[in-house]
């Protein structure tokens, strides 16, 4: 095959993967454009970035719902890969994009109605928010090393900007710096962990890493294992650092004091859906060979032998690989599949253990919040050995699992979003953040007080509230997987999410207790002004779903399980 | 009225639907709140008497007033609850005390409006847990009543109330956070196609179905119906429309009686099963609200600072659900275990009647001596409903157990009525003096004679006096166990005495003496009208079950005759035979050298008779022959 050829079929493949595949990331990348080019123009200024932010958002979440997309035969979105092998697309990635633009457009409510950013600075910060959502997008879609390296940056390098936002503020800047240095050290990291895996098994596409995986392990010399595995742990490192899940969740709370409580919240909600899809998608990329199910979309892809002879490092799976494999040559996978389940499930009891120790001691509400953030990445974390140690025992509950942290992960959004726009309203009417001058709130603004404390309770997961059924997912998943699959340690694993559940209260109650049951404080800030009634309106829409999610959460966790159907 | 979908919801939700409805009130309108809550748990009273108590069928064993809507059925969650003879009457009970309790609440002066709230939510939590019969809805309810409960210790109570209401919070959550793992170790193990027609039937998880097909309730379904429905539902299982997992209780009751659904796979130590588990997270969860030594440190903290009328909650009905939790949760689902644990239930019992006996003695505190006394008195439930007296051993006669299980659910009721009792009876004189030491009140006699003479009448039904509620269970408990162990049951006996000594002399310390020595003497006053009707529908009850206990037992019956009946027919059927299956697995190397021997002096004998009745030795065994002639030869020597 001649270069022009295979050019011409790249080109081919990428125009075929374009629309509607990737439509919403291309309208978010128009949408930054126009945001940058009309502040050039006179009569620019006068439109409201925030309003362009919305309008970009909003279509771009139009052309990324389901009906667009080509449906498979059981009625789902069609899997399919894009640009030869490096995107998927698949109805978790759907899932996902359509989260992550509900989240934008109530953030963007959610910053106007705080007054932060201000006028002169807002086109930059939603430009930032908008290229990191891009970025996340991609995180959710990754299907090729490369693209889990580059997804990454690209949602962390405007996001380092956010946590400076606050110029004048020389915490915030202490923060982004903070931020940037250990991210560039986690990339650096990663990156190294990649070439090793890449260089050892001559590919960085996961369906074939698990292919080749499933082939080579059985004899493999023990050095190469050893230098394999190494390359997990370090790809892992790049991963816990977005999760901040210990040991690499250092930055995470100095990054939350320092920076706004609006961008606190992006980087709560949104980064840490977006790793933990990334999450799912290496883990179950790497263990699971269900390559067949994957079809490319170009002409390009039928012959991929043709690329691979031109290079060594295959960017698109043998076709001859990819057929279905049985059960027993998937077998030798089964110590991978281990070591993934034991190592993200060590991670995750150490990180919400941790992080709800941590969080008893703060006195600042976005340190704790930050150190609940930790815990909380902990808890959906653990449906990845749930998921991952079923995988070749029963499929349906590994969905089950994946489904659990989707939707984990939806809740999460109401609830920790919520939880933030009360912080920056009553930053913005007490001036502080310090949870002893909330004390006697409730006496003050009782509306946002209580939305408030059912928030934090939803965060502890008491029924009737939405978190509790969350956390209930999860366990479930993990009680499955433990039945199915007989591995102790799973067990464990749910009696220490259990536990920790108890522990957490603590500290959710203490601030709590200080907003309703302590009287108001001497020398305590003096309110600048009362809660706005559009805020408080935010709030209690935010909170209205918390309270009532378990009604009808037959209908989202089935949004859930659909997203999860074809990963396995 | 006769939709139970729509009985019991009304019953459940309209407090929490007028909780909702006083949020919008208008500040300044607290005696207004108080009266729309007083309303609010009359109408709860009056609905529960009107449309659950009396079309309440008594001879009838089963789940009444059922309904079953699928409720998250990618879970198969379902709403789905029911009332029968072990729930009914705590049912009556919790909407009889909400009532007493609001009306006790009327010296509660800030923040009413929150805590009228607050209190609806506790009532609507309360009735949940007894009438849920799903798990997940009995766990939610579980849960519901405790940010309630919570709030109304820490913002209402007395000095240390924080410190009390998030010990009482921590506690529970622990206790409930392995309850779900339980659930969740149960709900994975279940299996609906393990279960007969008439199980699935008998557990409602046919009904459904039944509508769907045959529109015909379960009640008057012809078995061929049944058997139709039964295969919809394997259908529906078969095509994964639903799991073959269920959170309903009584299927699990089912699962765990006639199935080896939850004994089949041992879990870190070999002989414990799931259900051993399962039965252990469950019985923590629930010991630990009943409270029984050493998971009781909450409950003296809670009582001392709750206000009076929450107090008489906690004590009246928050306790019993631990009691209600063991008696329909742990033994019907996890037998086994119950059966294997049953002396350890029945020591804890045993020790937290000694325990909180002795600790009632010392305390100089009058509340917390009360509720000490809570935790001895609780001991007896946790003694009776463990008495596993139905075995080998008894001939499989449960009328001792069964004893056992109506002593405690008896001890739930009466105790419900007289420590409310005593806790109001506390409140009225804290009221007037602000105070609570034991040591420096005396004389109450001479100044409050009406009060004083209702409080003894109620501290009398708290020691146990027979007239009184607190004698019935009492008595029942300490008879039955006599047949499980003759220690616990002397030791438990025994316990009186201690139970005589702290309340006479509490009573002596109180109210005889010649006159009020201690602070705020000019305070007191006789007991005023409000208070008067409290105490005087308490005390009326107390001597009313005292005398009558039919009134209560009567409900009871058929449903824990049936729930006993069919548990000792488990150990006479399931248990015992393996059992001993397991015992002859262990002594047969012994037996092993002795058989030969012991087959040869059999033979030796039947050979003996056989001649001696002059016709041919039928041994029936083709081993028989060689062994018959060896044996032959000493029959010969005796001729």
């Amino acid at each position: 095959m001649q270069l022009h050829e295979i050019a011409a079929e790249f080109i081919n493949d990428t125009k075929g993967s374009l629309w509607p595949a990737f439509a919403p990331e291309l309208v978010l990348s128009a949408t930054i454009m126009v945001m940058l080019l009309v502040r050039a123009c006179r009569w620019g200024r006068f439109i409201p970035a925030a309003v362009m932010t919305l309008v970009g958002a909003g279509l771009a979440l139009f052309v990324a719902l389901p009906s667009w997309l080509p449906t498979g035969p059981d009625g789902g979105v069609a899997s399919h890969e894009l640009f030869t092998g490096m995107l998927v697309l698949d109805p978790f990635t759907v899932y996902l994009r359509i989260f992550l633009l509900v989240f934008v457009l109530l953030f963007t409510v959610f910053t106007v109605l705080s007054r932060n950013p201000e006028r002169d600075d807002a086109t930059d910060f939603y430009c930032l928010v908008l290229g990191s959502t891009i970025g996340m997008c991609l995180m959710a879609s990754a299907n090729h090393l490369l693209m889990v390296f580059v997804a990454i940056e690209m949602a962390s390098v405007p996001s380092y900007a956010l946590a400076g936002q606050m110029k004048h503020k020389r915490k915030s800047s202490e923060a982004a710096l903070k931020y940037s240095i250990y991210g560039a050290g986690a990339a650096g990291v990663m990156l190294y962990g990649i070439s090793l895996v890449a260089g050892v098994l001559n590919t960085a596409h996961l369906p074939t890493i698990a292919l080749k995986l499933a082939e080579t392990l059985p004899s493999m010399s023990g050095e190469q294992t050893m230098v394999l595995a190494l390359g997990g742990l370090m790809i892992m490192v790049g991963l816990a650092f977005k999760l901040s899940a210990v040991p690499f969740h250092f930055w995470c709370p100095d990054v939350f004091e320092g920076a706004s409580a609006e961008v606190n919240a992006f980087l709560s909600v949104a980064s840490k859906a977006a790793a933990l899809a990334l999450l799912v998608r290496v883990a179950v990329g790497v263990s699971v060979p269900t390559g067949s199910e994957v079809a490319t979309t170009a002409p390009a892809a039928n012959q991929p032998a043709a690329i691979s002879t031109a290079s060594q490092t295959a960017l698109v799976a043998d076709e001859a690989d990819l057929e279905p494999m049985a059960s027993d040559q998937a077998a030798p996978l089964v110590p991978v599949r281990r070591f993934i389940g034991l190592l993200v499930g060590v991670i995750a009891a150490v990180t919400c253990t941790f992080g709800n120790l941590a969080a008893y001691a703060q006195t600042n509400i976005k340190r704790l919040m930050a150190y609940s953030t930790i815990a909380h990445a902990g808890y959906m974390m653990l449906a990845i050995p749930a998921a991952i140690e079923a995988v070749g025992v029963d499929a349906a509950v590994s969905q089950q699992a994946i489904a659990a942290l989707a939707l984990y992960v939806a809740i999460y959004l109401l609830m920790n979003l919520g939880a933030f726009a009360v912080i920056a309203f009553l930053r913005n009417s007490l001036g502080s953040e310090e949870i002893a001058d909330y004390s006697g709130l409730i006496r003050r603004s009782p509306i946002i007080t209580v939305a408030f404390a059912l928030l934090l309770f939803s965060l502890v997961g008491l029924p009737p509230l939405a978190g509790f059924f969350g956390k209930f997912a999860i366990f479930a998943a993990l009680a499955n997987s433990w039945r199915v699959t007989g591995q102790n340690y799973l067990l464990w694993l749910l009696v220490i999410g259990g536990i920790n559940t108890a522990i957490s209260l603590f500290y959710y109650l203490r601030v709590v207790k200080i907003m309703t049951i302590d009287p108001e404080r001497d020398g305590g800030p003096v309110p600048v002004a009362p809660v706005s009634f559009l805020a408080g309106t935010f709030v209690v829409v935010l909170t209205i779903p918390v309270m009532t999610l378990l009604l009808y959460i037959d209908t989202l966790n089935k949004w859930a399980q659909a997203a999860a159907q074809q990963l396995f | 009225m006769d939709s139970p979908i729509l009985v019991l919801s009304l019953l459940i939700f309209v407090p929490a639907v007028v909780a909702a409805v006083l949020a919008l009130f208008p500040k300044g309108t607290d005696d207004f709140c108080k009266f729309v809550t007083l309303a609010t748990t009359m109408f709860v009273m009056g609905f529960a008497v009107l449309f659950v108590l009396m079309p309440f069928d008594i001879g009838q064993p089963a789940m009444q007033q059922v309904f079953n809507q699928p409720w998250i059925p990618s879970f198969d969650i379902e709403y789905f609850m029911g009332t029968d003879g072990i729930s009914l009457p705590l049912v009556i009970l919790t909407a009889f005390i909400s009532l007493l309790s609001m009306i006790a609440s009327w010296t509660i002066k800030t923040n009413v409006k929150a805590y009228c709230m607050l209190y609806l939510l506790l009532v609507t939590g309360m009735l949940g847990v007894f009438l849920a019969l799903d798990f997940f809805l009995f766990y939610v309810f579980w849960e519901v009543m405790l940010l309630p409960m919570y709030f109304l210790i820490g913002i209402w109570g007395g000095p240390r109330k924080e410190y009390a209401a998030i010990k009482f919070f921590l506690f529970t959550l622990f206790g409930s956070v392995l309850m779900l793992i339980a659930i969740l170790m149960l709900y994975f193990n279940s299996d609906l196609t393990q279960l007969t027609t008439q199980q699935l039937a008998d557990s409602h998880v046919l009904t459904r179905n039944l509508q769907q097909k045959f529109d015909v309730p379960v009640a008057e379904a012809t078995s061929a119906q049944l058997e139709g429905a039964k295969k919809d539902l394997f259908d529906e299982i078969e095509s994964g429309k639903r799991s073959h997992y269920t959170f309903n209780i009584l299927a699990l009751q089912h699962m765990g009686q006639h199935t080896d659904l939850f004994s089949s796979q041992d879990i870190l130590f070999p002989g414990w099963t799931v259900q051993h588990w399962a039965f252990l997270l469950l019985f923590i969860g629930f010991v630990i609200k009943v409270p029984s030594v050493p998971v009781h440190t909450w409950l003296p903290d809670a009582h001392v600072e709750a206000p009076t009328p929450i107090s008489m909650i906690l004590a009246g009905v928050l306790l019993k659900m631990g009691g209600y939790g063991i008696i329909r949760i742990c033994y019907p689902i996890c037998p086994h275990a119950g059966y294997d644990f049953a002396t350890f239930v029945c020591a804890l019992g045993v020790l937290s009647m000694v325990y909180g006996a002795f600790a009632a003695l010392a305390q100089t505190d009058f509340k917390r001596m009360v509720a000490y006394s809570s935790v001895s008195h609780m001991g007896y439930v946790v003694l009776g409903l463990g008495v596993w007296s139905a075995t080998a051993g008894t001939m499989f006669d449960s009328y001792s157990w069964n004893m056992g299980i109506k002593g405690a659910m008896f001890q739930m009721i009466g105790h419900g009525v007289s420590s409310a009792g005593m806790f109001f009876m506390v409140g009225v004189i804290y009221e007037r003096v602000h105070h609570r030491n034991l040591n420096e009140f005396g004389g109450l006699y001479g100044r409050m004679p009406v009060y004083t003479a209702l409080a003894m009448i109620i501290f009398f039904a708290g020691l146990g006096l027979p007239g009184l509620c607190g004698f019935i269970g009492e008595v029942f408990v300490v008879l039955s166990v006599w047949n499980f162990s003759h220690w616990m049951a002397i030791v438990s006996a025994g316990v009186v005495v201690l139970t005589a000594a702290y309340i006479l002399w509490a009573i002596q310390r109180v109210y005889l003496g010649p006159e009020y020595k201690g602070p705020h003497g000019d305070e007191i006053r006789p007991i005023n009208s409000r208070e008067l009707s409290v105490a005087v529908t308490l005390v009326v009850f107390a001597i009313f079950l005292g005398v009558y206990p039919r009134a209560v037992l009567q409900y009871m019956d058929a449903t824990i005759d049936a729930q006993v009946t069919s548990l000792s027919d488990w150990t006479k059927n399931v248990k015992t035979p393996e059992l001993e299956g397991a015992e002859v697995d262990e002594e047969e190397v012994l037996a092993q050298s002795d058989e030969k021997s012991d087959e040869a002096t059999g033979t030796q004998s039947i050979s003996l008779l056989s001649v001696e009745n002059n016709s041919q030795p039928d041994l029936g065994s083709p081993a028989g022959a060689p062994e018959r002639s060896e044996a032959s030869e000493p029959t010969a020597v005796i001729r």
